[in-house]
């Protein structure tokens, strides 16, 4: 439903959207997650037809977004960061004038507030003017906002920010269910926030594409190796000298010596089964084994991975 | 013609959601009052010739209060992010906010007949330049709101917003006034005098409702708009 062909944006000298490509389909939910200042926003800002792009292209569910953005418009459900919202309006006043700028039909006014405000959460509320809310209840009534004519698209820049756990945690479960059958596209610089939720993930750096896959996909891609944690209570020099030997240790750190038990991180190959290879050593060596963890690569490795690489070039 | 209808109402309901339009009518019913009972006490004329004579200059100053917030509050507030990415055309927004602007002005103005009725009995006001004056006072209103207008979507500090929109009215209103004609180069006077604000409304007040001059004060106002609504989209300039 969105196709981005190497869309470049620049500001003055900067660039902060450079050649970024990428394809997203109805029941996804994308996860847009890069550093702040990565040009998450400002992608953002070129699919909902807020900014221009100096080059390239980009088609929201057919409609090109400099050609026709008024049909892109209409396709999508958009909540800028932060949720800037008229304060001095009430929370129905302002969803009642977002009714009809969405042109939705008089008949269907009222059920679709009403369907918003039970997504939302916003029952407590509606009487209030949106200057008295809490940040957490905006952020729910620029959700509520975006939602009102049922868009199959749905755009939210850092959707969960200034939110409290509780809170996250709904607004991921919204998320998730939304995108069942429609497209999410939200920007996020929290990364278990994109494990959590996101059926793909797009890790943008320095306004360039870096990484782009399932969450699955992007750890086993890390994925060169294993890392072992290992304690065992035996000599030092005997447990080192044995861990020279071993073929598939690739590396060993010493982390710590704690009342006789040595603790180590070991680097093997992969598909080695280390942990198991590591306990018969221990064994036949008649040693006893305090601690034995295998350390999954996550999301987070690869994220600093990725971004790191690309600052230092 | 539903989104422009949209735009008016909200912007239209936000002024008095606020305490602008409340000062706007206060001060200027205050303002006038008193302007029409000088006259008519001190100088026992039941006629508006002061109050219409002085308006210029107390618009200058209250229309750019009306209009600073219209586009530099959304930008400063980032409304404007999700204003823009509705499906509105952006000239649809620009003529709903000027609209909300000119039917505050009217309202208020309106307001103010009461007190050339109320002493309709006492006098014998003229009701041929009462009327055109009104009509001159809307008119002019109008293009001190389209002036003040373009003046906030340039920035996104309200008080920037007023100090341009005042000093752009002030320019407007100064070069059709005799002490600059009379000073500037001969080439220039003629241009200057039809540029003028105030040369063109004082030609209404005397009771000729001149299609030229409509025709000015139209044109005035589509410019400005125009140039607001290109003002909006640049940033969407490649």
């Amino acid at each position: 439903m969105i196709e981005v062909r190497e869309l470049t944006k620049s500001y003055g000298t900067t660039v902060a959207v450079d050649q970024v490509s990428f394809d997203a389909h109805a029941g996804e939910v994308l996860g847009f997650l890069g550093p702040n200042g990565a040009g998450k926003t400002t992608t953002m800002r070129i699919l909902t037809c807020y900014l221009s792009a100096d080059a390239g292209s980009a088609t929201v569910a057919g409609h090109d977004v400099f050609e026709e953005s008024v049909e892109v418009r209409k396709q999508i459900g958009y909540l800028p960061e932060s949720a800037p919202l008229y304060a001095d309006m009430g929370v129905i006043e302002y969803l009642n004038f977002m009714t009809q700028v969405r042109h939705i039909p008089k008949s269907q006014r009222k059920e679709r507030t009403r369907a918003v405000i039970d997504i939302c959460g916003l029952e407590d509320v509606i009487q209030k003017d949106i200057g008295e809310l809490s940040k957490g209840y905006r952020q729910r009534v620029g959700l509520a906002q975006s939602l009102i004519h049922d868009p199959p698209i749905l755009i939210l820049d850092e959707p969960t920010s200034g939110l409290d756990p509780s809170q996250i945690i709904e607004i991921r479960n919204l998320i998730k269910n939304i995108g069942q059958e429609k497209l999410v596209l939200f920007s996020t610089h929290i990364l278990p926030e994109v494990s959590a939720t996101c059926s793909r993930i797009l890790i943008i750096n320095n306004g360039k594409i870096v990484a782009n896959g399932t969450p699955e996909e992007l750890s086993s891609q890390a994925e060169g190796e294993e890392i072992v944690h290992i304690a065992i209570r035996g000599s030092q020099e005997a447990i080192e000298a044995e861990l020279n030997e071993l073929e598939f240790v690739s590396q060993w750190n010493h982390v710590d010596t704690d009342d006789g038990i040595v603790g180590y991180q070991i680097h093997a190959a992969q598909d080695s089964n280390a942990a198991e290879a590591l306990f018969h050593a221990v064994v036949k060596n008649g040693w006893s084994l305090t601690e034995l963890r295998q350390e999954s690569v996550d999301l987070e490795d690869v994220f600093l991975n990725l971004t790191d690489d690309e600052q230092a070039q | 013609m539903t989104n422009i209808a949209a735009i008016f109402k909200k912007e239209f309901r936000s002024y008095f959601n606020s305490p602008i339009a409340y000062i706007f009518i206060t001060f200027f019913l205050g303002i006038s009052a008193w302007l029409f009972f000088r006259s008519f006490f001190l100088l026992n004329q039941a006629e508006m010739r002061d109050f219409f004579g002085l308006m210029p200059w107390i618009f200058l100053f209250f229309i750019p209060a009306v209009t600073m917030k219209l586009w530099a509050e959304e930008k400063k507030l980032g409304t404007v992010e999700i204003l823009m990415t509705l499906p509105i055309r952006d000239y649809e927004v620009v003529i709903g906010k000027f609209l909300a602007s000119f039917a505050l002005l009217t309202v208020t103005v309106l307001l103010s007949l009461v007190l050339p009725l109320s002493v309709i009995y006492l006098g014998d006001p003229d009701g041929g330049t009462l009327i055109t004056g009104y009509v001159g006072l809307l008119l002019m209103g109008a293009a001190y709101i389209a002036v003040g207008f373009f003046a906030s979507t340039l920035t996104e500090n309200q008080i920037v917003s007023f100090i341009f929109g005042i000093t752009a009215c002030f320019v407007l209103l100064i070069i059709g006034e005799d002490i600059v004609l009379f000073n500037a180069p001969n080439w220039l006077s003629p241009i200057f005098s039809y540029l003028g604000l105030g040369a063109h409304y004082s030609s209404i007040l005397r009771g000729v409702l001149d299609s030229r001059d409509i025709i000015y004060y139209l044109s005035l106002i589509g410019f400005f708009l125009y140039l607001s609504t290109l003002s909006v989209e640049s940033r969407k300039w490649r």
